[in-house]
């Protein structure tokens, strides 16, 4: 199903992309391209060798055959899942902002031009008035933002975040949605992972179905059938529409789903 | 202050030994705060500890050929650093494990090589302990030419080194060369163990490099605050440590560190809830 056609405003490009840790093949002859202006979310079941195609195309992790090309001179804003940091260490939010432009300043103090810049995308991003917080006094929803803010400091011309949404409360997936689709309107193209198939894999444009290999390419629509789903889930799957977008449940033998009635008070 | 009281306290300044000793140690206390903020936050404290040992190895050898201890116990430490830090990355063995082959088994090639050649043994047993008596001039230039080395290496690489601690995968990605910090951090640590060992001893210098680091986070939450504020605990510690083991007649490595390690105690226990908690983020200590 990976029919797109080839363009040459594609940001990233994997070419029979094949990922291993030692005989472990977690990747497997995976093709797609990211284009620019595009919301791409991978999805897939834990293990499916998402985290490690994210890796493979930031060059944190070395294909064991194929390649991954990327446009001359693309930035790339890279936000890691919330865990991966120590949320104790002893920065402001601020600083963590600034860090991204760590190549451009050799000397330790953030200059006014900086504080500025930081505290406007603050702004932008919904965290006004914050800078000076240490980042271990945020929400989760906060210090995904903040996240987000870093990669976007970076001026990227691509946004990769790795499963956004996990670990987090329903409003703050919420928060997180809403922003990366104001980001997106406002022109930044995003390419991010995730297992939430409800919450946010059938909100995006476009998904990539991977387990080790790419079972699918398409919108929501295309890629959330019971047969698609099925072979990268490895369990039958059924999907109901509502509000006009798929909504995926797992094997549901044995219940009934009945309509709510209103009770009798 | 009484005159005979102040007589006593500045009694061993009058020993060329002892000024030699303290300038050093408190060089030392200062250099090994400093650089302890970097082992605290990157969980490496058992490198230093691993470190100590390995250097040791190099120290033994470099006594018995009777080649530069400097020279010799230099490229022995920087070498096991650079060795620990590949064998980490791989990922075959993790840190620790691969911390426990390099430095243990340098440790034991030094014990080997002492049994072997027992005339080395006195400079070994300073080494190993620490000691005032043999700091010559030789080591306050080392000890201060490691420091300005150190500082400048983290006031240069502030951002980068701040960024690669932090979050070392976006620093990567974002175009930080994380594994020159690294590389850089070990030499500076290796460097900063072998000129401040002759004082405060193999045994006990990884001590030096945890304590006032850890001291300190517990008393701010700002990084740029512990880079000047842990030396002057280091250094503080190392001044009274080397000043109350000359009137109580014991080590002063040993006295160094149980002043850091009571100010650590007495911060603990005054620091309140935000502090403690702070120190139970370094659960990797």
């Amino acid at each position: 199903m990976n029919l797109r056609p080839v363009t040459d405003d594609r940001l990233v490009s994997c070419h029979h992309l094949s990922c291993a840790y030692g005989d472990n093949v977690v990747v497997s002859d995976v093709t797609f391209d990211v284009e620019r202006g595009e919301f791409v979310g991978i999805v897939g079941p834990s293990g499916s060798g998402k985290t490690t195609l994210l890796r493979a195309i930031l060059g944190m992790a070395k294909p064991a055959h194929g390649e991954v090309t990327t446009r001359k001179d693309v930035r790339l804003g890279y936000v890691p899942q919330v865990e991966s940091v120590d949320w104790n260490f002893p920065v402001k939010v601020l600083e963590v902002i600034v860090m991204t432009r760590a190549q451009r300043r050799v000397l330790p103090r953030i200059t006014p031009a900086e504080r500025r810049d930081a505290n406007d995308m603050l702004e932008r991003i919904g965290l006004g008035g914050l800078g000076d917080r240490h980042i271990r006094e945020l929400s989760g929803g906060q210090q995904q933002r903040v996240f987000i803010a870093r990669a976007l400091f970076h001026n990227p011309d691509l946004l990769v975040l790795d499963e956004p949404t996990t670990g987090v409360d329903v409003r703050t997936r919420h928060e997180v949605l809403h922003l990366l689709a104001d980001l997106h309107r406002e022109g930044i193209s995003v390419l991010l992972t995730t297992h939430d198939l409800n919450g946010l894999a059938a909100h995006l444009p476009r998904l990539v179905c991977l387990n080790r290999e790419i079972i699918a390419d398409g919108s929501p629509r295309e890629v959330l059938v019971p047969d698609v789903l099925e072979r990268l889930y490895g369990a039958p799957m059924y999907v109901l529409e509502h509000g006009g977008m798929p909504v995926v449940l797992d094997h549901t033998e044995g219940v009934v789903v009945e309509p709510l009635r209103p009770r009798a008070v | 202050m009484s005159g005979g009281l102040a007589a006593d306290l500045f009694e061993p300044y009058g020993f060329e030994f002892f000024r030699n000793g303290t300038v050093v140690a408190v060089v030392a206390g200062a250099l090994c705060g400093l650089l302890g903020v970097f082992v605290i936050l990157r969980g490496m404290s058992y490198i230093g500890h691993g470190l100590s040992h390995a250097v040791f190895g190099g120290a033994a050898a470099s006594a018995v050929m009777n080649f530069n201890y400097f020279i010799g116990a230099g490229l022995w430490g920087v070498v096991s650093g650079v060795l620990i830090g590949r064998i980490a990355r791989r990922r075959i063995l993790g840190a620790d494990a691969a911390i426990g082959v390099v430095t243990t088994a340098s440790f034991a090639i030094g014990l080997a090589l002492l049994n072997r050649y027992g005339q080395a043994k006195r400079s070994i047993e300073a080494v190993l302990f620490g000691s005032v008596l043999g700091v010559k001039t030789g080591d306050i230039v080392a000890v201060a030419i490691v420091s300005l080395l150190a500082v400048g290496v983290i006031v240069v690489g502030y951002r980068h080194l701040l960024f690669s601690t932090f979050d070392p995968e976006v620093a990567s990605v974002s175009g930080v060369r994380v594994s020159v910090m690294e590389v850089t951090l070990m030499v500076m640590l290796s460097l900063t163990i072998l000129v401040t060992m002759r004082v405060i001893g193999t045994l006990l210098i990884s001590a030096l490099l945890v304590i006032p680091a850890a001291t300190t986070r517990m008393l701010t939450s700002r990084f740029s605050r512990m880079l000047w504020l842990s030396p002057v605990i280091g250094a503080s510690g190392a001044f009274l440590g080397m000043n109350l083991a000359y009137h109580t007649d014991t080590s002063a490595a040993a006295m160094i560190i149980i002043v850091c390690a009571t100010a650590f105690t007495g911060v603990y226990f005054a620091s309140g809830v935000r502090g403690k908690r702070r120190s139970a983020a370094l659960g990797h200590l």
